[in-house]
């Protein structure tokens, strides 16, 4: 198929941007990881792209008191090469290693797998595991969003028209792991868990089990990995998907979870 | 001994065998890899129409009205055609075999004419200035449809409680039925008794490059050029001429690169022929490429298969008896021209074929659904056989207590048996299943393989190693397709032509699809002559050019096309020491052609270049005898006749690990040792192989063509459709048994197809061998975590 035909403007800068976000049927391009197989199955037939990637202000990983602040352009390649994800967010290191393929890697993006939030997809699950901010730009300023209020349902954000998702900071936590049940690597995982664990205990989200990223609230908090086990069924509703049941999915969401046990829980 | 001058493979001599076994890169490899190719959508003409089809949405329907107006008025559109409008230039076709006895399937058109028959069928067609533009214009296309009662389910088809064509009276395309006769008693009697039902799921060929046809009519010549990625190009000569109704020498096919095939390219598709059709009644050329999304709904799927098998045994251990019911599901419509009759029938023709049992019933039933038709595709109905006789020779050797690799040495036909009646009715020339079978043992360190499983699973570690003997059909005669009444030709030729410089010019009517038939025709054909490879030029692919033949497909290029090579070659050489003999006034016995010179037979002292004979032969004949013509143009063909098939056999081995926890099956190495005859180049039988094993394993693994209850495809694209991929696939071992078919020079059988056969009995039955301490078993391919799950009730 070929894609519908579709204006398209790179922006100088964030002001342009803005400007050009008003137009009717406009959608932002950054990587294109996922917008551009959209446009060529016409399931997307937008009137006017706004190629982003030109703009300075959405690059960049920057050390923060605390945290990184990783700008939205980012790409995956670029954040598995960085000494400062490595110390500080090791878990994004982790996830990014089972997004696709290298080819895909070099041009996805950080703001461009948030803004979509797929929720088979493992940054928004990462955020929600490690508290992220969301980092949003407007005509007037900025607008931060927590994570756990961010992804609102199937594709849906908490991102306003007018808006453009900037960076997303995340606070230092070394402790991490990032598991994927994928039957060929780089597809989509069928289950994934993403956890990490300090001072002030475990943060367990999944992926690929409902509508968003998926904060496992109870099975975090459990005292041993049977009660977690117990618990993880009334967190988790797991969809059906194509190949698994529901019954499945979750069955695999605790097979994730006996493996990441140990690392999440040992003492501080 | 001269060059050649006996058969490769007669027994007791030493030949020089020049190229052949020899891994020479293929020729056409540079241009590919610098971007060279020609593949259909390279191709540039001017007033180009493209075309875009407007498909069904349902998998049952009537077209209750179609409203073109809207579509009509869009940009750059040239036509918007409904089926009617399409077959004035187009007739219909029927795909039935005369020796399928019983076979029937309703008329198809080009273009669906009021009835919709599976989501994906073409309804109506967009020509346009691009392609663009006619896919914007279908989706302007308004239809009415008027839903009609689906079927999708084999078994609901077989109870018929809804007939797709009335007019046939029953869902039931195709039934054959087999019997020994005896097979009752050898199971009354027996000790052991084994039965399972295996299930096999849709799947389809994924060709790097989707389907293509570029059609270009010359009214002022009543003429149609097509450039068509087909395996077949004599095979749509036939069929364009028929029916367009346009001469057969008027019409002309020719083949450029074709991206891989995999049988996916060597039926008749109707948006093909539509697109034929309208370049005839628009007087222009014309082109489709099928895009990755309406591959998945209208290139043929294969298999969907349900076979229960059961198995009698003695308590020593010997097979007595193999009984089976086969159905098979094949969508709507047979296919045009080889018919959706003989997947089915080469699983009863195979089934137990490795083994030395003499009874032997079979029931097999091809039904009508509304889903994608299904067709000959890579190792058609191989995989089907070969699995489950495999998986119920596993389940036997369990209940025995019996090391499977013992069970089947003790059950093998003896090599030295041949030539040899299977109670099914084929015949085999010679194989070599326990030379095969000592190999791959070897091969692979079964015993210290089984050692380490033990050890592993004291661990909870859940290895499994799976075997899966086979026997292939190769090189067919005309009872393939033939004597069936389909105008597909068994027999290949080849052209050869020494050119002034001393160059030789090949044309061969087997085509090139990727998997390098070109290269081994240079090694033949230079070996046969006495030149250097680098002096071979091979044409193939286009109808006006090489001699008739029947292409690709059934594993047939090699030892068909190949030995016409062989012949021409050797008869140009024979011509060529005519020249030679006449130039140099010697007696032509005492001469031979090697290293692109004519040379003393005995002495191989140097006698006269190639390019001298070339030379004195085009440019100055007035220097030899007058009563002397030279010809250095020779036309051979071959058809093997003695045998309906040319059988080939093997066996390969699948060593895998399964998380009991998880379901996932990691493969950890593959070995396929097979018998393909004289081996022509062995780095590209390997590569035939390793690839056709890696679909094997697609199949028991990946990939299925997931239809829901209405009949919709439900994961027609890359992302849901799961094809095999590197990271997943283990390293495959590949190792060679050579017997030469005697009943050609050359010797060589195929090889194309066997890793597709061999590969999913092997992962299957490597799965069930971890499994079983567990007390699990898989019989539904793919075999997916899910599945694997079940079967261990990890999960309901």
């Amino acid at each position: 198929m070929k894609a519908p035909s579709f204006a398209y403007a790179k922006a100088k800068s964030l002001a342009e941007a803005f400007e050009l976000i008003e137009r009717p049927g406009a959608r932002i391009l950054a990587g294109g990881q996922s917008l551009i197989p959209s446009l060529n199955m016409r399931l997307a037939s937008p009137e006017l792209l706004i190629d982003i990637t030109g703009l300075k202000d959405l690059q960049g990983i920057d050390r923060r008191p605390g945290g990184l602040r990783i700008g939205a352009l980012v790409t995956h390649a670029q954040l598995q090469r960085s000494d400062a994800v490595d110390q500080h967010a090791p878990l994004l290191l982790q996830a990014a290693a089972h997004i696709a393929h290298p080819a895909i890697r070099n041009r996805g993006t950080m703001g461009g797998s948030l803004a979509l939030a797929d929720p088979a997809a493992e940054y928004p699950a990462c955020a929600l595991a490690l508290n992220a901010t969301i980092v949003l730009v407007h005509r007037r300023g900025e607008r931060r969003v927590p994570a756990a209020k961010f992804f609102k349902g199937l594709f849906e954000t908490d991102i306003r028209p007018g808006e453009i998702l900037a960076a997303a900071e995340f606070p230092k936590v070394e402790r991490s792991v990032f598991l994927e049940l994928a039957r060929r690597h780089g597809d989509y995982a069928i289950v994934g868990l993403a956890g990490v664990a300090d001072a002030s205990g475990r943060r367990i989200a999944y992926l690929g089990v409902g509508a968003t990223p998926v904060f496992a609230e109870q099975a975090s908090r459990a005292v041993s990995l049977n009660a977690a086990l117990e618990l993880l069924g009334r967190d988790l509703q797991p969809q059906a998907d194509l190949y698994n049941s529901s019954a499945t999915k979750l069955h695999l969401a605790k097979v994730l979870l006996s493996r990441a046990w140990t690392t999440l829980s040992k003492p501080h | 001994m001269g060059k050649a001058e006996l058969p490769l493979h007669a027994p007791g001599t030493k030949v020089d065998r020049g190229y052949i076994g020899e891994s020479v890169p293929r020729p056409g490899l540079q241009r590919l890899l610098q971007g060279r190719g020609a593949f259909i959508d390279d191709l540039r003409f001017p007033r180009l129409a493209h075309v875009a089809f407007f498909r069904s949405p349902y998998a049952h329907a009537l077209v209750k009205k179609l409203d073109f107006k809207a579509a009509l008025r869009a940009p750059g559109v040239i036509a918007v055609l409904d089926g009617r409008a399409v077959a004035e230039y187009c007739t219909p076709w029927v795909a039935v075999l005369a020796h399928l006895k019983g076979i029937k399937s309703p008329p198809q058109h080009a273009i669906a004419i009021e009835r919709a028959c599976w989501q994906g069928e073409a309804v109506a067609a967009v020509v346009a200035e691009s392609r663009s533009q006619a896919e914007d214009a279908v989706a302007l296309i308004e239809a009415e449809w008027k839903e009609l009662p689906v079927v999708v389910d084999m078994d609901d088809a077989l109870a018929g409680r809804n007939v797709i064509h009335p007019d046939l009276g029953d869902n039931i395309c195709f039934k054959r039925e087999h019997d020994t006769g005896g097979v009752d008693d050898a199971f009354s009697s027996a000790v052991v008794v084994v039965e399972e039902t295996f299930h096999f799921g849709r799947h389809t060929g994924v060709c790097l490059e989707g389907r293509a046809i570029l059609a270009d009519y010359n009214a002022g010549e009543h003429s149609l050029t097509v450039y068509h990625a087909t395996q077949a190009p004599h095979m749509m000569q036939d069929i364009f001429s028929r029916h367009l109704n346009i001469p057969e020498a008027n019409v002309r096919v020719i083949t450029k690169d074709v991206g891989g095939s995999f049988g996916i390219k060597v039926h008749v598709y109707p948006d093909e022929m539509a697109t034929a059709a309208i370049s005839v009644m628009l007087r222009r050329p014309v082109k489709f490429v099928a895009d990755r999304l309406e591959s998945f709904l209208s290139d043929i799927h294969a298999r969907e298969h349900k076979a229960k098998v059961r198995l009698a045994c003695s308590k020593e251990g010997d097979i007595l008896a193999f009984d089976l019911d086969d159905v098979t599901a094949i969508g709507p419509y047979s296919v045009y021209p080889r018919t959706s009759g003989i997947e089915g029938n080469q699983v009863v023709n195979l089934t137990g074929g490795p083994y030395k049992h003499q009874k032997y019933r079979a029931k097999m039933h091809v039904v009508f659904t509304n889903k994608n038709v299904t067709c000959q595709y890579r190792a058609v109905g191989h995989p089907i056989a070969v699995a489950l006789t495999e998986g119920i020779v596993d389940i036997a050797a369990q209940k025995l207590g019996m090391d499977p690799a013992e069970f089947r040495r003790r059950n093998l036909i003896a090599d030295d048996a041949y030539p040899y009646t299977f109670p099914s009715g084929i015949k085999f020339e010679k194989l070599s299943h326990h030379k095969t079978l000592d190999l791959l043992l070897q091969k692979m360190d079964y015993k210290a393989l089984r050692a380490e499983q033990a050890e592993l699973r004291k661990q909870k570690i859940y290895r499994g190693i799976g075997l899966a003997s086979m026997i292939e059909v190769t090189n067919p005669s005309p009872a393939f397709y033939g004597v069936g009444g389909a105008r597909i030709s068994a027999q290949d030729g080849a052209t050869l032509r020494l050119e002034p410089t001393g160059m030789l010019t090949v044309m061969c009517s087997v085509t090139e699809q990727g998997q390098g038939t070109e290269a081994i025709f240079a090694q033949i054909a230079a070996s046969a002559v006495g030149v250097s490879l680098a002096k071979v030029k091979v044409i193939t692919g286009d109808t006006g050019i090489t001699p008739y033949g029947g292409g690709t497909w059934a594993s047939r290029g090699a030892g068909i096309g190949g030995e016409a090579v062989l012949l021409a070659g050797r008869a140009l050489r024979s011509n060529m020491l005519d020249v030679a003999a006449a130039m140099l006034k010697m007696d032509k016995a005492e001469l031979d052609i090697a290293g692109n010179a004519v040379v003393h037979k005995l002495t191989t002292e140097k006698k006269l270049e190639l390019a001298e004979l070339g030379r004195v032969a085009y440019f100055r004949p007035d220097t030899l005898p007058l009563d002397f013509q030279s010809e250095l143009t020779v036309t051979r063909h071959y058809t093997p006749r003695q045998y309906g098939f040319t059988f080939t056999n093997g066996i390969q081995a699948s060593l895998l690990e399964v998380d009991p926890d998880s379901g996932f099956v990691k493969l950890l190495k593959h070995w396929c040792v097979e018998d393909s005859g004289t081996v022509i180049n062995p780095m590209l039988v390997d590569e035939q192989l390793r690839g056709g094993v890696v679909q094997g394993i697609g199949a028991a693994l990946f990939e299925e063509c997931i239809y829901g209850p209405d009949g919709q495809l439900l994961n027609g694209s890359m992302a849901d459709y799961l094809v095999p991929m590197a990271g997943e696939m283990p390293d495959i071992v590949c190792a060679h048994v050579e017997t030469p078919t005697m009943q050609s020079q050359l010797g060589a059988k195929g090889v194309g197809e066997a890793g597709t056969a061999g590969a999913p009995g092997a992962i299957m039955n490597a799965i069930n061998d971890a499994l079983a301490p567990l007390g699990a078993r898989v019989t539904r391919m793919p075999f997916t975590p899910e599945r694997i799950l079940k079967a261990l009730k990890k999960v309901d």
